[in-house]
């Protein structure tokens, strides 16, 4: 195997284009769970379930609107907003219950429902696989250092920094965000200030949990729609969110790019393993610092 | 439970374990060795968890590569079984104690979520490595050694293997190390307070954790005779953890009873429905939400001390 010319071929670069668009994806879904992560304190486990469902949300949108460009860009706003709701229920139900326990508890709630969402997913959709197209407006290339990139990939890539700037925004210059940091802090001191706790958490959890569907619609276009896509997911948010530091939203941003390059270049580099080079990537960053790349935002 | 009626029970137990094949079918004698194997994993979870505090989430990834190791020497080399059988569980203390190295100084969430990634690592190796490991396919067919072989040699090699691990395993959380690694678990600072070395003791639970782990894992290549990678896939690994906390994560047979429990349910379930994910998550909120100690923690209390958030 020639790994050098593998490496330094015309293919490298809309190799990166693409892997860029996957890393868009990976970071927005990852930006949820590190938002839930650095509130609520949970290591949500079935956030992966909360994107598979976004996915299968849009592709109802979509056949329930009969296609077209409109009926896309409604899938991608709608798919969101149920999953969000979802994330509700469960917060509301369930979670907002037993934020006095071990958060081992906790954990395992979320792999709970992780696995009934899964059945659930296959009781609603079936076994079966299920593909969007991409609607017309959205079909052929652009050109990008003589290079064509798909236009849907592009929009991705324009996408993902302004969800990053929105998140920023919300946390760092709402009140809300500083609330919500605060409650991650010590959210019986801001509950003795007449704040009510319990809906900061249940807010964190449904834009987490929006993030998710979100990420899950906007990949459906690209991928084949099927039950168990929620398995890999939820392994590489973890490790992003790691990577990133606890909560930093740019530090989730920064994780998703090294993840999804090294998964991208490695698929070049080795066809076979190329799986294994983002996990090489978060063990030399965890060797050197094992707190993450940017400090904890709480 | 009155201390008196243990040893009573535990005699009990044995017994109806030994005369088992006699009376059962030969697929339920199949059944009761995986269950055996499995509870041997579940404990071997429990002392990584329950007794030294750490989240050791990718504990199934031990279990694979126990039993990829005996399949593999029993499959590829000339080697005589017993070496296969020292190899897989010797591997798995090995990789343990590589992964136990790399998470060590992270805190109990950041630990539990980057042993989940890296077991998950070794799968997706295993899973493609077709000539070495067999791909997805896994290996089938594996020679096992005639005294052994049949279902019921298969269910009395894996009763006595288990029967030895849990005593030495239960030996060692009595001892003055297992005490201690009990100590790092209710209050780590505290431990280190008083001079004990809390990184070397929690990496030697894991690696403890690790070999009976894969000891667990060898045994299945006898009771199955193959080996695939979803056994050591992330999900099983929090299935196990559900085995624990069903049963009772702080006491020392919890894991055992909720491993019978869980694969006993699961045979059930999958005779009559392809919903097992449904009812394994209904069954764990209802324990999280109303049994937190578990089904034996309801007769042995001992809830740890209460942890500080993310620590």
């Amino acid at each position: 195997m020639d790994f050098a010319s593998n490496l330094f071929s015309t293919g490298t670069l809309s190799q990166i284009l693409v892997g860029l668009s996957r890393t868009t994806i990976l970071f927005i879904v990852s930006s949820g769970m590190s938002l839930i992560l650095g509130v609520l304190r949970i290591p949500n486990v079935a956030h992966g379930s909360l994107y598979m469902i976004g996915a299968f949300a849009a592709w109802s949108v979509i056949q329930f609107l009969g296609g077209g460009l409109f009926a896309f860009l409604a899938a991608m706003i709608v798919a969101p907003l149920i999953v969000a709701a979802v994330g509700f229920v469960l917060e509301r139900g369930f979670f907002s219950y037993l934020y006095e326990r071990e958060h081992l508890m906790l954990l395992l709630l979320t792999f709970s429902f992780a696995l009934i969402l899964g059945d659930l997913v296959k009781i609603v959709w079936g076994p079966e696989y299920r593909s969007i197209t991409v609607p017309a407006f959205f079909q052929g290339s652009a050109e990008i250092f003589g290079l064509p990139l798909p236009w849907y990939n592009l929009f991705l890539l324009l996408i993902g920094p302004c969800i990053a700037v929105f998140l920023w925004l919300v946390i760092n210059k709402t009140k809300l965000g500083k609330i919500a940091r605060a409650a991650a802090v010590d959210g019986e001191m801001v509950g003795a200030v007449g704040i009510n706790v319990g809906w900061i958490f249940a807010f964190t959890f449904v834009l987490g949990s929006f993030l998710a569907g979100l990420g899950g619609a906007l990949i459906a276009p690209m991928v084949n729609i099927s039950l168990g896509m929620d398995h890999s997911l939820i392994i590489e948010s973890f490790l992003i969110v790691i990577i990133g530091g606890l909560g930093n939203m740019w530090g989730t941003l920064l994780g998703s790019l090294i993840f999804g390059l090294t998964q991208s270049l490695g698929i070049l580099v080795w066809p076979q393993f190329g799986i294994a080079f983002p996990y090489l990537a978060v063990v030399a960053v965890l060797v050197v610092r094992p707190r993450g790349l940017l400090s904890s935002t709480w | 439970m009155r201390r008196s009626a243990a040893p009573l029970l535990l005699f009990l137990l044995l017994a109806t374990l030994l005369a088992l094949p006699h009376v059962l079918p030969r697929f339920h004698t199949y059944v009761a060795a995986i269950v055996l194997l499995t509870a041997l994993l579940a404990t071997s979870l429990n002392l990584a968890i329950g007794y030294t505090g750490l989240y050791q989430f990718g504990h199934a990834v031990f279990y694979g590569v126990g039993a990829y190791g005996t399949a593999l020497v029993l499959t590829r080399s000339g080697m005589p079984a017993p070496v296969a059988f020292l190899v897989g569980p010797l591997a798995a203390a090995v990789l343990s104690l590589l992964m136990g190295l790399i998470c060590i100084r992270l805190s109990k969430l950041y630990f539990g979520m980057l042993q989940i990634s890296l077991g998950s690592l070794v799968w997706a190796v295993v899973y493609r490595w077709y000539s070495f490991t067999g791909g997805d396919d896994g290996i089938h067919g594996i020679p096992i050694p005639d005294a052994i072989a049949s279902p019921k040699g298969s269910y009395y090699f894996t009763l006595t293997v288990t029967a030895l691990c849990v005593f030495a395993m239960y030996r060692i959380v009595r001892s003055p190390f297992g005490k201690v690694i009990q100590g790092i678990r209710d209050n780590p600072v505290r431990a280190a307070a008083i001079g004990v070395d809390v990184k070397l003791h929690q990496l030697a639970a894991l690696v403890i954790a690790g070999f009976f782990g894969g000891v667990a894992g060898s045994l299945f290549v006898v009771v199955e005779n193959s080996v695939f990678p979803d056994m050591m896939f992330w999900t099983f690994s929090l299935e196990v953890l559900i085995m624990c906390l069903l049963g009772g994560m702080y006491t020392f047979f919890g894991p055992f009873v909720g491993a019978s429990v869980i694969v006993l349910l699961r045979v059930f379930a999958s005779v009559h429905t392809q919903y097992w994910g449904l009812i394994l998550g209904t069954i764990l909120t209802l324990v999280i939400i109303f049994l937190p100690d578990g089904v034996l923690g309801v007769f042995v209390r001992r809830s740890p001390a209460k942890e500080d958030p993310g620590a």
